[in-house]
């Protein structure tokens, strides 16, 4: 074999091994559709969710225990400083008497105060509508707590221990829902609440992307009134509520 | 009429030490207390996840507020030609730092992650108003710094006032810049208002004249010299007036927040029922930080003396520590309206008052920021020349209103 032959036939053959050990890993992304590490969230996306009010049974915490052990958030046993990054809320209209319950967690806002207010931009708002905090600049100033209407968002006051690996938290910075990016970017397709919900047989969080006319988070929101809370504030919320 | 001359001051030995080392104690307090809540957590104060800005931004913001202020005995000087002033005013100018590196400490200790003060100074999100305060902060500093070097050095004295004017303008946007932090959160009910801006303005007159007379009057005792009753009457008239404005945009900000109906249940709160926050605004705000520093200012017996003076300086300074506790905090305790018109509770804490009680390193820390900008002034004027005597230049006629053109 000349130099030149053998020299084209090992780049053809490295080539050739290089695309048999990727494809399978190309694939598996396909199947989950999810997406590669490399590639960056997409603006043709809106993740959001649509809770449903009058499939959400009051006294029923399923959603906050699945958020807490999906994300490792844990009892301190100091309620006043404890982070909760999705609380039941029990509601009563005092003039009809009329009784609610209602999961309350991070709106993931079009136009996110806590974004607007942070001065190192930690705060900020992916392509695809995920608001998050980067804990790499997150300086711990508690001014996105002062600006988030719907107190969305916990300051950490402890030191952490056990923490999960795919959702790194910090004393001394701010944190909230972050509408479970790791298993949307994984491709699970929902969140531990939605999924909570859905076990508990109650199905009143449905999650979906806001843009696809086809998901079932777009159908419901065609089939049934809906509101944003807020909506006063005109922040365009990615989660939006029925039966209120 | 004797030239007015700028001395060290005149303290040496224990009489130095003494009180200097007393300062320097609670600056260390203040920075052991920094460094217990870092290293255990903010759960060590009374802090939490509903009232998340508690007693250190209470006096960082006072601090931050009155070094614009502090700066009005130079302006006045520099600005208005008031040549009266001019002997005092680069110790006003030396308050000012001082005061606005106190309150900064106290921010910056307060952080989550202090350590990443850095971040904070090399990532900028320009939307932010925090972020276009550190602009302000810095330039502050320098501005003022160079204000300061111009009135100091014989040969740079005839641009001071041209720096002097810089200052003015620079710290009129600070402190709106200060009050916008507040005025722009539409989520809590009790700021949401564009009149807070202006109003911390006309309140830091107010706060910076009064701790820059407690200042001086201090200096004063440390050398153990008289009180000189010219420069305490005019800046016993001037703190009257800011008082009063003060009293003033409190009334515009609480009539105009009361004339829209949604802010009728914060302003009740505020107002009327909220315990501690009300009692904290009629009487220390309107009562101890208004009302009595003006009797003590206008009154035949106490107006014009050092008594008066000065004891109303310290009224306005508690009256505005009160302010700002009501203004932050009360905030704060207010539960967010998240379903407007639904009774709501939940395990957070929602639709309820919340309470705050400060934890003893948050308030350590505070006077800690407090004590580094007495720290900085001490040394300030035990090396430089900055306390005139006398201290303020007679040799100029009283203002007088102009003299009628000739037709």
């Amino acid at each position: 074999m000349s130099e030149g032959s053998r020299r084209a036939f090992l780049s053809t053959a490295a080539a050739a091994l290089a695309g048999v050990a990727i494809a399978p890993g190309i694939r598996l992304i396909e199947i989950a559709g999810a997406r590669a590490p490399e590639e960056a969230a997409s603006a043709k996306v809106r993740w959001g969710m649509l809770i449903d009010t009058a499939k959400c049974a009051t006294g029923c915490t399923e959603c906050v225990k699945a958020c807490n052990e999906e994300n490792g958030l844990r009892d301190t046993g100091r309620p006043r400083t404890d982070a909760q990054w999705i609380r039941k809320i029990d509601l009563k209209d005092l003039r009809t008497g009329r009784q609610h319950s209602a999961p309350v967690m991070c709106q993931h806002c079009a136009e996110p105060p806590c974004v607007d207010v942070c001065p190192t931009g930690a705060s900020f708002k992916r392509a695809d509508g995920i608001v998050l905090v980067d804990k790499h600049t997150c300086i711990g100033c508690r001014y996105c707590v002062m600006a988030c209407p719907y107190k969305a968002r916990s300051f950490i006051h402890e030191n952490l221990a056990e923490q999960k690996p795919a959702v790194p938290r910090g004393k001394g910075t701010v944190e909230g829902c972050t509408l479970c990016v790791h298993k949307i970017d994984r491709g699970d397709g929902s969140t531990a609440c939605a999924q909570a919900c859905k076990a508990a047989g109650h199905e009143a969080i449905v999650f979906g992307d806001l843009n696809d006319p086809q998901s079932a988070v777009s159908k419901r929101l065609r089939e049934i009134p809906s509101i944003q809370l807020r909506s006063d504030l005109r922040l365009n919320t990615g989660v939006r509520y029925s039966g209120i | 009429m004797a030239a007015v001359i700028h001395r060290e001051l005149q303290a040496a030995g224990l009489r130095f030490w003494g009180p200097l080392l007393a300062i320097g104690a609670l600056v260390a307090a203040g920075f052991a207390a920094f460094v217990h809540m870092e290293t255990q957590g903010h759960w060590v104060t009374g802090m939490d996840n509903q009232v998340v800005w508690g007693l250190p931004h209470v006096f960082a913001v006072f601090l931050i507020v009155a070094a614009s202020g502090a700066l009005n005995v130079a302006s006045v000087a520099s600005v208005f030609g008031r040549t009266p002033y001019k002997p005092l005013a680069p110790l006003s100018a030396l308050v000012a730092l001082a005061l606005l590196a106190g309150g900064l400490a106290i921010l910056a200790a307060d952080l989550g992650r202090p350590d990443r003060l850095v971040v904070a100074m090399t990532h900028f999100n320009f939307k932010s108003i925090f972020a276009l305060n550190m602009f302000l902060y810095s330039g502050f500093f320098a501005i003022v710094g160079v204000y300061l070097w111009f009135m100091m050095e014989r040969r740079m004295n005839a641009f001071s006032s041209t720096a002097g004017l810089a200052a003015f303008v620079w710290r009129i946007v600070l402190t709106t810049g200060t009050g916008s932090i507040f005025g722009f959160l539409v989520a809590r009910e009790a700021f949401d208002s564009a009149l807070l801006g202006p109003t911390f303005v006309v309140y830091s007159l107010a706060y910076g004249t009064a701790a820059f007379l407690v200042a001086l009057d201090l200096a004063w005792r440390w050398e153990g010299r008289a009180a000189e009753t010219e420069t305490l009457a005019r800046l016993g008239r001037l703190l009257a007036i800011f008082t009063a404005a003060s009293l003033y945009m409190t009334a515009a900000f609480h009539l105009t927040k009361l004339y829209m109906t949604r802010f009728h249940g914060i302003e009740a709160f505020l107002l009327a029922e909220g315990g501690v926050y009300t009692a904290f605004f009629w009487l220390g705000q309107i009562g101890v930080g208004g009302v009595l520093p003006l009797v003590l200012l206008y009154a035949p017996k106490t107006g014009g003396t050092r008594a008066g003076v000065i004891g109303a300086a310290l009224l306005v300074v508690l009256g505005g520590l009160a302010q700002m506790y009501v203004t932050i905090v009360g905030a704060q305790a207010w539960p967010q309206p998240i379903f407007p018109g639904w009774q709501e509770s939940s395990t957070f804490f929602d639709g309820q008052v919340h309470a705050y009680a400060p934890g003893a390193f948050e308030a350590l820390l505070s006077l800690g920021g407090v004590a580094l900008a007495a720290a900085l002034i001490a040394v300030g004027i035990k090396v430089l020349r900055f306390l005139p005597d006398p201290c303020t230049d007679s040799s100029s006629p009283p203002p007088t209103s102009p003299p009628a053109k000739p037709r």
